[in-house]
């Protein structure tokens, strides 16, 4: 298939071609779109779906024809994306008049699925009109909004193949869904509040409150201090007032979340100024149709008038309402205001907008299982009757300051809700890989020639269901992409849920199943959506990962080259007095980090709150049950746990982020140097000691002071580090990975310092740096074993 | 000690010590084997093997000689059978104390006597100092299966109810606390203990068709174990862990040394799953036994595809309470 762009010069000459694209092309107003253009440029033919995308028949003017393929590309609707476009020539039609859509042709499904998008402005403005008929409609979409993938069962996505088929069109939705030139042709999710899902309201025990607008009772409730269930797009969010403390501690305890962050809803940017410093990065993601939660720079008004929602970070959650639903409350709140003008008006309404996920397990996504599930934690249910097909959890992001041309200076820190199943392209093709990514915040991955499709965010792997969400999103990966895997990818770890999944399904498939080391997976992960080809220097550091030698790895300097990967070196080990309950008591590693210091006997005095502090000082002495480590993650829990900033975690990660907001808060300082040690290793990269570090910070009076100094220190440290690696191996690419990497002053520090270095940085910026983008990299690491033949 | 090569130091160990201490007609004798009398009428033969090796050999609450009859005679007991028979079977590392041999041999011989299974036939060997850990021993034992009974670990069926005759932990963390020099405030001491009466007891409460599967819990302590009877059976279960009984003092050492007490092995100790109508009984026939009176209703198997066990856990949510393919290793990243 090639396209012949010879024209004759004088007469116009006509000729018929069938065009194909693929990507992103369904479901998103295409075809009409497809149709607008015809008409323009006086095309006959027709236009349809098949299992690979759309096809496009065409005659009529050489000149119109590539025309339209120009224009296809150049003014695709917002929620396209054209992969491919080929075209090829077929036998004119003299006969034929007039442009159709006919209707989809099954066929090998190679589709993309499109994603879930936020309300489009269209939409709103119907919405708020009074005059119009979806007026305060809270299942308003059209082709370029609305839900998609959560809605979907499989491909081809028509409307039976959602959860809309339990809806029928009435008259006027039906014209419109017909209708070529309307911009809800083929919007699967068409409805209106004739034909459409209603809400409703329940409380108790799943008791329907007698209301006639469960809206603006919702509201009310959470102007009152109670906690509602809100059914979203890809699950339900727990809604509380954010402005009410008693509330916002009721949450809590309900949860049994002491300390951890809540995200922000607020009606839009004009209101989120108030709240958090936006960047115009921010503002972006903030208002992007994917709707994702972005960490901002809170402003102190939070801590004043919002207490306890993000208590001791320097960052908070943000996210602008995104389903119609969203929008009514606000729009309530706002006095129902018509028009649009409201939208850009700051209100004071900012609702704790958390996934409704009990226990850590996955989040609530069915009516019953809302009233089942969350009974104890919500006082009412603000539901409707549209099925949530696929769990979907809302995605995290963060802006980073730009330190280098072409960084966009986004970080994902959970890709889910709004990009999952986008695809991320790779290199090349190669054969089909399901990747099962690690023990928390776990996520599968499966390749389908050059591209990835990294699922949603699934969770901790610590409960049941947790497991079995993995075996059903393993399943629906599968079923949507139309592909059974040739190979299986999974973590070293023998233990993970996602291990034994992995190893089970390569069982009843009799393929080959892959265990890839944590870190080379973390920097494998960082190549493939960098199309890195050729050696690479891995710097991964995290909490842990199971190492090749059976020992708890975590603070790596790899060489990795596609299939292989060389340990060049690590930081120097610490124990783990506890095995994995030092992972969630820093003070624990505080007093393995005295020890080491040999000032062990100041452990009890200087832990003395810990009613085991003597204890573990004998144990640690012993070592007893003090696995080693060489994580970096255990070595900043040494820190905050040596400079009193935490000495237990009330959620995971919670010591590291608050030692560096007093970093930030502090402001910065110049590196200790002469601080680390790196012992020699022949032509290795050498054991990276902090001690000297540490043994600063244990007498360091200051917390944020220390805080600042170990931040700075540790990028210097590991800059003179990689370089001596990068000088003794000649590779001068360098790959940052690991959950670590989420610390924004140390991911910026150094990678700014390697690159004044002239050290080419890779960074993880489509899928996140921690273990939820683990997959990516076991799926690249797995393609690479299956080609290379080892 | 040197008696290696079946010279006449060792015969005479064996006669003197050995045959001292478990004194019956069948090792009086001096055959190389017992013949033994068939067992009642409808009654079948059940045998179990156990070789015992355990650092250290002697621990709060028992030794290896202890231990050498408890295991076995509880892997009889937990087949429903009444356990009738001992071999016993020592490898004996030279210059082993003859003190610390008699001991160990003495309490053997209390435990057979005191659950009333005699040791009818043994054997010795000596290997060179460095080639063993001072004393291993190899037990098998004979038991009779009275008809009707059939407890399996695939018995277990939807609805049954898991029961458990006591505190769980006690034993691994006995056996640690000595290893590593532990001290703590009050000794934490093994479990070690025949299970034989107690299923006895709990046979002549509920009909023996309603004791679906019983299991003790050993190495890999009750998660394992719960885990083995959900796979075998096919089946999930949930389990309270508020309910579970743990000593105060185990509980004390696992949070500090990160050790979970469903993980620790215990050598005393029942689980029974049951069929839920008979449960109430069971339990209350375990409370009345003196081996049972901890014993406590932790859970309920349900149907599951996957063969979870599940813990709900104090403070409400729920966990896996997993299977692990070996030591436990360092998993949070
Ligand atoms: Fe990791
Ligand atoms: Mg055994
Ligand atoms: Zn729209
Ligand atoms: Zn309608």
């Amino acid at each position: 298939m090639s396209e012949d762009t010879s024209t004759s010069p004088r007469q116009p000459r006509f000729e018929r071609r069938r065009f194909y694209v693929r990507g992103v092309v369904q479901g998103v107003g295409f075809r009409p779109f497809v149709y607008r253009l015809a008409q323009e440029l006086e095309l006959s033919g027709w236009v349809r779906n098949d299992g690979g995308g759309v096809e496009i028949e065409v005659q009529g003017t050489a000149g119109n024809l590539s025309a339209l393929a120009a224009r296809l590309r150049g003014e695709a609707p917002p929620l396209a994306r054209i992969d491919t476009l080929e075209s090829e020539l077929r036998e004119f039609d003299p006969a034929d008049h007039g442009f159709t859509i006919t209707a989809s042709r099954g066929g090998e499904i190679t589709t993309a699925i499109s994603h879930d998008a936020a309300v489009c402005p269209d939409c709103l403005r119907e919405m708020f009109d009074p005059s119009n008929r979806r007026w305060r409609y809270p299942f308003i979409n059209c082709t370029h909004c609305g839900p998609r993938y959560t809605l979907t069962h499989g491909l081809p996505y028509d409307r039976v193949n959602t959860s809309m088929a339990a809806f029928a069109l009435c008259p006027d939705c039906a014209h419109e869904y017909a209708s070529p030139r309307d911009r809800r042709f083929h919007a699967e999710p068409n409805a209106c509040p004739e034909c459409g899902p209603r809400l409703g309201l329940l409380e108790g025990f799943g008791i329907t409150v007698a209301t006639r607008d469960p809206v603006a009772e919702t509201l009310l409730r959470l102007l009152c201090g109670e906690i509602v269930a809100v059914k979203g797009v890809g699950g339900f969010h727990l809604m509380c007032d954010a402005r009410n403390p008693e509330a916002v501690g009721r949450l809590r305890e309900r949860k049994s979340r002491e300390n951890k962050p809540f995200a922000l809803m607020v009606a839009n940017l004009e209101s989120a100024r108030h709240w958090a410093r936006l960047s115009s990065t921010d503002e972006q993601l903030l208002a992007a149709p994917e709707r994702p939660v972005v960490l901002c720079d809170k402003r102190p008004s939070v801590d004043q008038e919002l207490w306890g929602v993000a208590p001791a970070l320097a960052a908070v959650g943000l996210m602008l309402p995104y389903t119609p639903l969203h929008y009514l409350l606000f729009h309530d709140y706002a006095g129902r205001p018509p028009g649009t003008e409201w939208l850009r008006r700051p209100l004071d309404l900012a609702l704790v907008c958390t996934s409704a996920n009990p226990g850590g397990e996955p989040l609530v996504t069915g009516n019953r299982e809302a009233t089942r599930r969350l009974m104890g934690i919500a006082d009412a249910y603000l539901i409707h009757d549209r099925d949530i097909v696929v769990r979907c959890d809302d995605s995290v992001v963060r802006s980073l300051p730009a330190v280098r041309a072409g960084d966009d200076g986004v970080q994902f820190i959970r890709r889910s809700r709004g990009y999952t199943p986008r695809a991320l392209r790779l290199t090349e093709k190669g054969p089909a890989v399901l990747a099962f990514g690690g023990l928390l915040k776990n996520a599968l991955c499966l390749t389908r020639g050059d591209e990835a499709f990294l699922s949603q965010h699934i969770g901790d792997l610590e409960s049941a269901s947790a497991c079995q969400a993995l075996d059903e999103i393993a399943e629906h990966l599968q079923r949507i992409l139309a592909l059974s895997p040739e190979a299986v990818a999974h973590d070293l770890h023998p233990d993970f849920p996602s291990t034994r999944a992995a190893e089970a399904l390569a069982e009843r498939l009799g393929v080959p199943a892959f265990a890839v080391q944590h870190h080379h997976a973390h920097v494998a992960a960082v190549e493939a959506e960098h199309h890195h080809r050729g050696p690479v220097l891995g710097l991964a550091l995290d909490g842990v990962g199971l190492g090749t030698d059976g020992q708890a790895w975590g603070g790596e300097l790899l060489r990795v080259d596609g299939a292989r990967f060389e340990r060049l070196g690590h930081l120097a080990p610490l124990p783990l007095p506890g095995a994995d309950k030092a992972a969630r008591e820093p003070w624990r590693m505080a007093a393995a980090v005295l020890h080491r210091l040999g000032r062990g006997e100041e452990i009890a005095a200087r832990f003395h709150e810990e009613q085991a502090a003597w204890r573990l000082a004998e144990l640690i002495a012993a070592g007893t049950r003090c696995p080693p480590t060489t994580s970096l993650g255990r070595w900043f829990d040494a820190a905050a746990g040596l400079l009193g900033v935490c000495r237990r975690m009330g959620y995971e990660g919670e010591a590291a982020m608050r030692l560096e907001t007093l970093a930030a808060e502090f402001g910065p300082v110049l590196p200790l140097h002469g601080r680390w040690r790196i012992a020699q290793g022949g032509s290795d990269g050498g054991t990276l000691d902090l001690l000297p570090l540490l043994a600063e910070l244990a007498d360091e009076p200051d917390a944020a002071r220390g805080a600042a100094l170990f931040h700075a220190t540790l990028a210097a440290a590991l800059e003179a580090w990689t370089l001596r690696a990068a000088d003794l191996s000649g590779v001068r690419t360098v790959a940052l990975s690991g959950g670590c990497f989420l610390n924004r002053l140390l991911s910026r520090d150094l990678s700014r310092r390697l690159a004044s270095r002239g050290l080419t940085v890779l960074e993880a910026r489509q899928v996140p740096p921690n273990d939820g983008g683990l997959a990516l990299g076991q799926a690249h690491v797995a393609r690479h074993l299956l080609t290379e033949g080892i | 000690m040197n008696h290696g090569a079946g010279g006449r130091a060792t015969a005479q160990l064996v006669s003197e010590l050995f045959a001292r201490a478990f004194d019956n007609p069948w090792l009086a004798q001096g055959d190389d084997g017992a013949v033994l009398p068939a067992p009642e009428p409808g009654e079948r033969l059940v045998m179990a093997t156990d070789g015992h090796v355990v650092s250290p050999l002697f621990f709060p609450g028992g030794d290896i000689g202890s231990l050498a009859v408890h295991g076995t005679v509880n892997d009889l007991a937990v087949m429903g059978a009444r356990p009738l028979y001992l071999s016993a079977s020592f490898i004996l590392e030279e210059g082993y104390p003859l003190a610390d041999l008699k001991r160990i041999v003495d309490a053997m011989a209390e435990a057979s006597r005191s659950v009333g299974v005699p040791v009818v036939t043994g054997d010795t060997k000596v290997v060179e100092q460095g080639k063993g850990d001072g004393v291993f021993i190899a037990t098998t034992g004979v038991g009779a299966l009275p008809p009707g009974r059939a407890p399996g670990g695939a018995s277990a069926r939807p609805g049954d109810v898991v029961l458990v005759s006591g505190s769980m932990g006690d034993h691994g963390m006995a056996i640690l606390a000595v290893r590593e020099a532990l001290a703590f405030d009050s000794e934490i001491r093994s479990d070690s203990a025949p299970l034989a009466c107690l299923v006895e007891t709990l046979y002549a409460a509920v009909p023996a068709d309603a004791i679906r599967v019983l299991r003790d819990p050993t190495r890999g302590g009750l998660a394992t174990t719960l885990n083995e009877i959900a796979r075998q059976s096919g089946a999930g279960m949930l389990i309270d862990e508020a309910a579970i009984p743990v000593h105060p003092q185990v509980e004390a050492a696992c949070e500090l040394l990160g050790l979970d007490p469903l993980y620790l092995a215990n050598e005393g100790k029942l689980i029974v799953v049951c069929a839920p109508e008979h449960a109430e009984a069971a339990l209350a026939a375990m409370r009345a036994h003196p081996r049972g009176r901890d014993a406590a209703r932790i859970g309920t198997v349900i149907a599951d595809d996957h063969h979870f066990v599940q813990l709900r856990t104090a403070l409400g949510g729920m966990r896996m309470l997993d299977w692990l393919s070996g030591e436990p290793l360092p998993r949070i990243c």
